[in-house]
């Protein structure tokens, strides 16, 4: 359960979100659009834990959250706008550190068959530097299925990806939707999610 | 093994990798120590007497502006792809991630750099003795200077020019390096003791060890907000 | 104490209240500077050593004191800033630097003339000169750091941990410049031993050194006022300010 409670925002000295509550229960989803400069990113990196909000609260699991909470840190992943994938190592070497940092376990098979998901198929030992901009989205997408996050906070996440590659997302989203998940995703693009679940539309900046 | 010993290990394991495949980076700051060594004899005289008087102070002056040059590009990398993000959401205390890029910071160029000394002191004659203690005040002293040059990367890893910064914020703080290092070469050239400042190198160590990553983490997550 | 503590941290209230401080720590401050010039420049005995070469120390010394207590109230706030994220800290510690820095300059410009006649050059590698040097870089550290940063609150937390991180290294800078000063200590130092000052000399002294500490608080709160109008800028209280002005 994540409930975020009267959350200011501020980038700056400009405020971007004032008194901004939701309430997030397994298999919801939030997806949250508006125009650039809405406060989509910075919404998105307040609740991750990487900005501090100018006032209110997040609470995970009923509990107000700490910067550097390990044991939300565990539950949630946060795919921002930077891939977080270093050029100069391969896309194994990439998967393998941030999911070891992620406290799960890395699995050769596993990832042989995410990336085979993915359209990467062998792609294993290929330095990240040598990948175009769609398949860097897409290593680093591979984290979602490779770690057992049950809170996805995704900020644009189909950038540059083609068409099979969004379908293969909203699959994936649908699935951890199903399975109990929350998600919380900011796009330009509507994201079609075959879950059961509530879909909750947030549009900033209006 | 705990999960935090090895996540710490996959962070060092990471950043010698990456480091390891643009090597040609590396060998930059302990190339401007050789020459801004080598510089000295040319703008002064080669005499014997005069050299070996300036030699530590020199060496230690080197020694400390080669390795500032090296950590411009300490959180740079992870900055630029995000990866610093990723580090600062690990359920890992940031503090020990802190201790450990700093310290594999060092290996990268603290660590050569001691181990070419002995090379360079030979520019300024110093007597064999007096080289091994210098090797062992860099030792001591080059793992603070990184830890002291890790928290100013973090302070300046958002800027754009946090170069000329970079040097403001470290070399003031490095001052008490700087006197004790070249003060035991200083002795040990002269035949005496040293151990006076080196207990005083190591103690700092001991200090900056525990201090400073906790000072890293929170100006990293300054940085990346 | 806490609705106190709260009332002042509310810009509007605290840009009134400080403008109502200001005449009572600079009316004070002037008449002790005053006062504190007038006697120890005129009335207060010659030093038997030094004649009237002395008299700077009633600019140097209660400025080599400020330089101290303005870097030791800035990491104050900063830390009070960091802690309990309170903006008007950060404004303190942006307002404090500056004038912290120029007090740095004045004892290190006043010490080096005062060096001339007594040391017969204009810098010695002195001890407290030298960490007094040390602190002026780290003064401009701070004012640098904050200034580079494009976002004003990011600036001012960095700003703020270099700060602390300064008075954390203060005493290990000075330790190992004292030490490095026992070892190195030319023989031509000083004429003159560590001078006893007698009862008439050092009552003007503590008359600058008060003056001093008020101007310094006078000084900060004007700077702190504008830090505050330049932070706040574009909220209604300041338009309505505007408006009636």
């Amino acid at each position: 359960m994540l409930e975020i409670s009267d959350l200011a925002v501020a980038r700056g000295n400009r405020a971007l979100l004032e008194g901004f509550t939701l309430r997030l229960a397994p298999g919801d989803l939030a997806l949250i659009t508006g125009p650039n400069g809405a406060g989509k990113t910075s919404l998105l990196r307040v609740v991750a834990g990487l900005s501090q909000p100018a006032a209110g609260v997040v609470r995970w699991q009923a509990r107000a959250l700490l910067p550097g909470d390990p044991e939300y840190s565990q539950t949630r992943i946060y795919l921002g706008h930077q891939a977080g994938l270093q050029a100069d190592l391969s896309v194994m070497e990439n998967l393998r550190f941030l999911i070891e940092l992620q406290n799960s376990e890395f699995r050769c098979e596993e990832l042989a068959v995410c990336l085979g998901d993915l359209g990467l198929a062998g792609a294993e030992h290929v330095a990240v530097r040598a990948l175009s901009a769609g398949q860097r989205r897409r290593v680093a997408l591979a984290r979602l299925q490779l770690t057992q996050a049950s809170l996805w906070l995704l900020d644009e996440p189909l950038t540059n990806l083609d068409a099979d590659g969004q379908a293969l997302i909203a699959a994936w989203l649908g699935a951890h939707l199903r399975a109990g998940g929350i998600a919380m995703i900011a796009s330009h693009a509507p994201l079609a999610s075959s879950a059961p679940g509530r879909c909750v539309q947030v549009e900033l900046g209006t | 093994m705990s999960s935090t010993a090895q996540a710490m290990l996959a962070l060092a394991r990471r950043d010698l990798k990456a480091a390891l495949r643009r090597w040609g980076e590396l060998g930059l700051p302990l190339m401007f120590f050789v020459i801004v060594v080598t510089l000295f004899p040319l703008g002064l005289a080669p005499e014997r007497d005069l050299l070996g008087s300036i030699g530590p102070g020199v060496l230690w002056v080197a020694a400390l502006l080669a390795s500032l040059l090296a950590l411009e590009g300490l959180f740079r990398s992870d900055m630029e792809d995000g990866s610093m993000e990723q580090l600062i959401l690990s359920p890992q205390p940031l503090v020990l991630l802190a201790l450990v890029k700093a310290l594999t910071h060092w290996v990268l160029t603290g660590l050569p750099l001691v181990v070419l000394t002995p090379l360079v002191a030979q520019a300024f004659y110093l007597p064999a003795n007096a080289t091994w203690i210098l090797m062992l005040a860099l030792l001591l002293a080059t793992p603070t200077l990184s830890l002291i040059g890790a928290l100013a990367a973090a302070l300046t890893a958002s800027l754009r020019r946090g170069a000329g910064i970079l040097g403001i914020l470290v070399l003031p703080l490095a001052l008490p390096l700087l006197v004790f290092g070249a003060r035991a070469t200083d002795l040990a050239v002269q035949g005496q003791s040293a151990a006076g400042p080196l207990y005083l190198l190591a103690a700092l160590l001991a200090l900056a060890m525990t201090l400073a990553p906790l000072a890293i983490a929170a100006a990293l997550r300054i940085s990346v907000d | 104490m806490w609705i106190w503590f709260h009332k002042l941290g509310s810009p509007p209230h605290f840009y009134r209240t400080a403008g109502r401080l200001v005449p009572w720590f600079g009316i004070p401050a002037l008449l002790l500077l005053i006062a504190g010039a007038v006697g120890g420049l005129a009335i207060a005995p010659p030093d038997y050593q030094q004649g009237d070469g002395f008299r700077i120390i009633y600019v140097h010394v209660p400025s080599a004191y400020i330089a101290m207590f303005g870097y030791v109230a800035m990491a104050v706030a900063a830390a009070v800033g960091l802690i309990w994220r309170m903006k008007l800290a950060f404004a303190f510690a942006a307002a404090c630097a500056p004038v912290g820095a120029a007090f740095t300059f004045l004892a290190l410009a006043t010490g080096s003339i005062w060096g001339k006649p007594m040391w017969g050059v204009w810098w010695d590698w002195d001890g407290r000169m030298t960490s007094v040097l040390v602190l002026f870089f780290l003064y401009v550290g701070v004012m640098a750091l904050r200034s580079a940063f494009d976002d004003a609150s990011k600036g001012d937390r960095a700003a703020a941990l270099l700060a602390i991180v300064g008075v954390v290294n203060i005493p290990i800078i000075k330790f190992s410049v004292d030490w490095w000063n026992t070892l190195h200590q030319p023989a031509t130092i000083a004429k003159f031993s560590t001078p006893s000052i007698t009862m008439d000399m050092l009552v003007w002294l503590l008359a600058m050194v008060v003056g001093y500490t008020l101007f310094f608080a006078a000084v900060v709160t004007m700077r702190l006022r504008g830090e505050v109008l330049l932070r706040e800028r574009g909220a209604r209280w300041i338009r309505e300010l505007a408006a009636h002005a």
